[in-house]
């Protein structure tokens, strides 16, 4: 468990702004932080770090006290053992791709960490490259990789994949998950892409203006029972689940959880993540008033 | 043949202040460039008055603080054995400060202009503060360093009235080229004033060719693929 009840201060072009966080966090969970952005999730994420201090408050991650205004506690980065993804990725130029995971060892830590890093995030054909010359999904390879070496319990990426283009945020979805797995990590991810929080996340946490708004299960927080009025939408297959004779395939569409019943023939062509087309027939529209 | 000893002399004392300004500047510029103290325009100032002051004034004060005939020159003298006036190392004390903001200035950019992830980076990854300013941060600001360094070199080799007023113009001591110089031009010996003028021309263009060169990343080119 990780507990985090805080308050900062935040000076902004728009004024002071005071953050001000009552969480628990379970472990082993991957936690997504969603909202406008001044919201003040990286500042969060850079307090759990140890990069910024709170005015006032507390950080407890298991039986540990990582911050503690109180007492005068307040852990540096250097001990806090947390892996941290930045926006921009925070390579550093001087260092070849090898070289950056190597300074990321401890002392006396042995380098077979490094090797398995670079073969579950398949850095081979880039260790000897310099870090400038990689393209945006090989640097936030490198940066999630970088950021493991050492291990960590507590996995924090700043809008990872926010950069990217579609493909390579799907393939860098699938890295992300596989290591929240198997180093059994938890890990809290600031994300803006309702597909991407729906596919990855166990928790979802909402923020506005420095307060948690909202939280719970992202498919609870995204589905509603509003009634679309339109003839057709595009959207992104989610789950397919098989009853029977059919098959029930979540779609997400827009911010929107649907679910659509497909036979046996239809559902062999799709798979999770495919785009979809969804029309509904002239013979049984939905008929709503507007005023 | 003119005396070579006035330029030996005057590389000699370059490349002994610049090596000095650059182990003082590193933690300067450092905390320049990091500190969020209210104390920061005046320390700024100090670092920079040197640009705009007479070094003849500069002379004038450290001439007045070590000579022998006050406290602190005697207590100096007498306890560490050091003559500051008219004597090699007072030239090299007035040859830091003359030239404190050349080596200061771009160290501290450098360091400004860093994105601060770097540094997070570091110190998330448990690295000291020291391990991260010599492994990552300097490594990064290598421009920025070889600047002040040309800088600092190029600006003590011009420099005057600091070494006239603390140093005076002992012949393989204290005569640096400059001096040299007007001493020659004082006795009407004009064609070895310009010898040593032209070198320091030629010398002092090129040191600075390479501040541009190297600012203009002529010899960063395909070094990557």
């Amino acid at each position: 468990m990780i507990e985090l009840a805080f308050q900062k201060i935040l000076k902004s072009s728009s004024g002071e702004m005071i953050l001000d966080v009552q969480l628990e966090l379970k472990e082993k969970q991957l936690i997504t932080l969603y909202g406008k952005s001044g919201a003040g999730k990286t500042t969060l994420l850079l307090i759990l770090a140890g990069l910024l201090s709170p005015e006032k408050g507390l950080i407890k991650v298991g039986d540990e006290l990582w911050t503690d205004t109180e007492n005068g506690i307040q852990l540096p980065p250097q001990k806090r053992n947390v892996g941290f993804v930045f926006q921009e990725y925070a390579l550093f130029p001087n260092m070849t791709v090898r070289e950056n995971l190597l300074f990321a060892l401890d002392k006396n830590q042995p380098r077979k960490i490094v090797d398995h890093l670079v073969e579950i995030i398949d850095l081979g054909q880039l260790q000897n490259r310099d870090t400038r010359t990689l393209s945006g999904g090989q640097k936030q390879r490198v940066a999630l990789a970088r950021a493991l070496v050492k291990k960590p319990k507590l996995l924090l990426l700043d809008e990872p994949l926010s950069a990217l283009d579609h493909e390579m945020r799907i393939r860098l979805q699938s890295y992300i998950m596989e290591v929240h797995k198997e180093f059994m990590l938890t890990t809290v991810l600031i994300s803006h892409d309702v597909s991407e929080i729906i596919k990855l996340s166990d928790f979802l946490i909402e923020m506005d203006h420095g307060q948690i708004v909202r939280q719970g299960l992202p498919a609870d927080m995204f589905t509603s029972d509003r009634v679309n009025a339109k003839f057709q939408f595009t959207g992104e297959v989610m789950k397919m689940v098989k009853q029977d004779f059919i098959v029930i395939v979540t779609v997400l569409i827009g911010k929107d959880l649907v679910k659509v019943i497909a036979n046996d023939k239809e559902a062999e062509n799709l798979a999770i993540g495919d785009r979809v087309l969804i029309a509904s027939k002239a013979f049984n529209p939905i008929i709503h008033k507007i005023n | 043949m003119i005396d070579w000893n006035p330029l030996l002399l005057t590389f000699k004392l370059a490349l002994i202040t610049t090596v000095l300004l650059l182990v003082i500047s590193i933690p300067i510029a450092y905390w320049l460039a990091y500190t969020r103290s209210k104390t920061k325009p005046v320390f700024e100032t100090l670092v920079s008055m040197p640009l705009v002051l007479p070094p003849t004034v500069i002379g004038f004060y450290m001439l007045v603080a070590f000579s022998p005939a006050n406290a602190f020159g005697s207590w100096l003298d007498h306890w560490l054995g050091l003559r500051m006036v008219f004597s090699f190392e007072g030239l090299v004390l007035g040859s830091l400060i003359y030239s404190l903001p050349f080596m200061v200035h771009p160290i501290q950019a450098g360091f400004a202009n860093l994105p601060p992830s770097l540094k997070s980076a570091s110190y998330v990854l448990g690295k000291s503060k020291l391990t991260t300013l010599t492994k990552v941060m300097l490594p990064n600001i290598k421009p920025s360093l070889i600047t002040g360094i040309i800088l600092a070199f190029a600006h003590t080799i011009g420099e005057f009235g600091v070494v006239l007023m603390i140093g005076g113009n002992l012949p393989g001591r204290t005569r640096v080229a400059s001096i040299a110089i007007y001493d020659e031009v004082e006795a009407m010996n004009y064609s070895a004033a310009n010898t040593y003028s032209l070198i320091l021309f030629g010398i002092t263009f090129f040191i600075l060719l390479l501040v541009y060169l190297i600012n203009g990343g002529y010899f960063n080119r395909s070094k990557h693929d």
